[in-house]
């Protein structure tokens, strides 16, 4: 029996039912994951001997059995946390995210750790200091970023689920450019202890899935309240799993106008364009809503996100952890020759960024400015949420673009996001859901974002979705690797 | 306002990265070219808005966040200089400091 692509649901009655040995589908998940690694590039850790091992011990849980991969910023003790950079490299550390503790104590399998790109910095996974990881679709082309390994791995079927985490579209944008369910939680939803920090009012772990209901079993194991992240809140979790299948008749689907003309590409209009009227027949109630300010979103993200991790990336410096740089003999040149030396171009250049804006003279005119404006982009949807019940919009303004492509035009690589990052300033939960695929063969997807806490709503917007429009397309690579049993 | 070489090699010593001349000439531009996209903040009329400070939403704002005072376990010493560069006798040891 093959058990590559079979759901994580699935797998997990399969294994609580008895039926299946959790080892048998660590095994054919850990030979898939080696065979198409060359290709892909979409692990920097494999960890056959743990999860075999681990598999051994799993019979019950939520996720009982089912291999996951990791993106390679969260901790797993036993595992390497690089965050795709030299300056950490093979740091190993000392304890498991609550995510990570959450999902073990459910019973899942984490097969390996993914690519990214450094420090979560990039939405075409290029500035991953390991290497690129190549989008399954084609292999000359980005799977998006920065979660572009967990997204790979999930496409190409080597794990059913997998986490990312999504600061500015870090999981829904890779998710679009490789055709998988990629959620964002609501902030605070789910806990960041763990993830290393790259811009802490905007992080949050996400999901990858095939499903919306795989999607929905996980974000259960992982949500709720956490002592060790302040900003974790004592919000009840629902019952996601169960309350999937409800109609979706009646529901209100915003729909703001303004965001489907200049710069996106005419196939990703019309495929979700289409997804609207889908929503029609479903019985949806489609309202006109306006977001004024999400125009200014990615200059406001530029400011935020850079200034947090100009202050979050101060701690690495060569003293505790990673890498430190040779032949320095005095402190501060070792703080500056250890940056340099492990620190890639894109970081360097946010950190850069940050410092700029938070230096003294420019804190009011960029930083304060930037906070202005996010509460004016969290009123749009404060008022566009009274309106509607979820908003539409593309994930991304383009399909997979050819590695190579914007590596020198930071700004025409931050645009990117220009759909993604207004959820992570107002801290609402976002979704992307595949379409269709382009002439090209490339995936196109959608993006639902609702109220806080609305990921209930979110999910069965996109369950209903799936049982009238069905995404059962996969690249060439999904579960190439035969039966190893 | 232009960003100029002399800005970035300030602000580089500011961040602690030592930068190259290459490095120096491809950032000055690419930098210079953020800011100026970032300023069309600029005509966004923003008086008497209070700043979002942080991300939180209305629940999490709402959420106790302290704890009881209380001695914790933690991962010790031992564990804490396990992936240290350079550990010596139970501290991080660093260069020359003066």
């Amino acid at each position: 029996m093959t058990f590559l692509g079979k759901s994580a649901n699935d797998l997990v009655d399969l294994v609580t039912q008895g039926q299946v040995d959790a080892k048998a589908i660590a095994q054919q998940s850990l030979d898939a994951a080696e065979s198409l690694n060359p290709q892909l590039n979409a692990f920097l850790q494999i960890d056959r001997e743990g999860a075999l091992a681990r598999a051994a011990s799993v019979s019950t849980g939520a996720l009982a059995g089912v291999p996951m991969a990791i993106k390679d910023n969260i901790c797993v003790r036993g595992m390497q946390a690089s965050c795709g950079s030299k300056i950490l490299g093979d740091y190993q550390p000392p304890y498991n995210a609550t995510v990570i503790e959450r999902l073990l104590q459910a019973g899942a399998v984490i097969t390996g750790k993914t690519n990214c790109d450094e420090f979560a910095m990039g939405s075409s996974n290029e500035n991953s200091a390991f290497g690129v990881v190549r989008n399954p679709w084609d292999a000359r082309r980005v799977p998006g970023g920065s979660s572009g390994g967990s997204a790979a791995a999930v496409a190409s079927g080597i794990v059913p689920v997998a986490l990312g985490s999504d600061t500015g579209g870090s999981v829904r944008q890779p998710a679009s450019l490789c055709g998988v369910i990629g959620l964002k939680p609501t902030y605070g939803r789910n806990s960041r202890y763990g993830l290393i920090a790259f811009a802490s009012s905007l992080d949050q772990v996400g999901v990858f899935g095939r499903s919306a209901s795989d999607v929905a079993t996980v974000l259960g194991v992982i949500a709720g309240r956490d002592p060790h992240d302040a900003t974790t809140a004592d919000v009840p979790v629902p019952n996601y799993a169960s309350e999937l299948k409800g109609s979706v008749a009646g529901a209100r689907l915003g729909f703001p106008r303004a965001l489907f003309g200049e710069g996106l590409e005419v196939e990703v209009r019309k495929s979700v364009l289409d997804v609207v009227d889908v929503y029609r027949q479903l019985g949806a109630e489609v309202v006109d809503v306006e977001l004024p300010h999400a125009s200014y979103a990615i200059a406001v993200y530029y400011i935020i996100a850079t200034a947090e991790a100009s202050s979050n990336l101060a701690r690495f410096d060569g003293v505790r952890y990673g890498f430190r740089a040779e032949e320095a003999d005095e402190l501060r040149q070792m703080y500056r020759k250890t940056r340099d030396e492990g620190f890639g171009a894109e970081v360097k250049r946010r950190i850069m960024l940050g410092t700029y804006v938070l230096s003294a003279g420019y804190y009011d005119a960029y930083y304060r400015k930037a906070q202005q404006v996010r509460a004016l982009i969290k009123n749009d949807f404060k008022s566009a949420f009274e309106r509607c019940d979820a908003i539409i919009t593309p994930t991304s303004p383009s399909t997979a673009f050819m590695i190579g492509e914007k590596v020198d035009d930071p700004l025409s690589m931050y645009l990117s996001d220009i759909y993604t990052v207004t959820a992570n300033l107002a801290g609402v939960p976002g979704i992307n859901i595949p379409c269709g695929l382009s002439a090209e063969n490339l995936p196109i997807g959608f993006q639902l974002l609702g109220p806080y806490w609305s990921e209930s709503t979110l999910l069965r917007l996109a369950y209903a979705y799936e049982q009238l429009q069905p995404f059962k397309k996969h690249p060439p690579v999904f579960a190439a690797v035969p039966n190893s049993i | 306002m232009p960003i100029n070489e002399a800005d970035i090699e300030k602000i580089a010593k500011l961040a602690h990265i030592d930068i190259t001349a290459d490095e120096l000439q491809t950032f000055v531009p690419q930098i210079a070219g953020i800011v100026t996209y970032v300023e069309q903040l600029n005509a966004v009329d923003t008086t008497s808005i209070e700043p979002a400070l942080g991300g939180l939403t209305p629940a999490g704002e709402a959420t106790e966040a302290s704890r009881a005072d209380e001695v914790q376990p933690s991962l010790g010493q031992k564990i804490a200089l396990s992936e240290a560069p350079d550990a010596a006798a139970g501290h991080f040891r660093v260069p020359k400091i003066l």
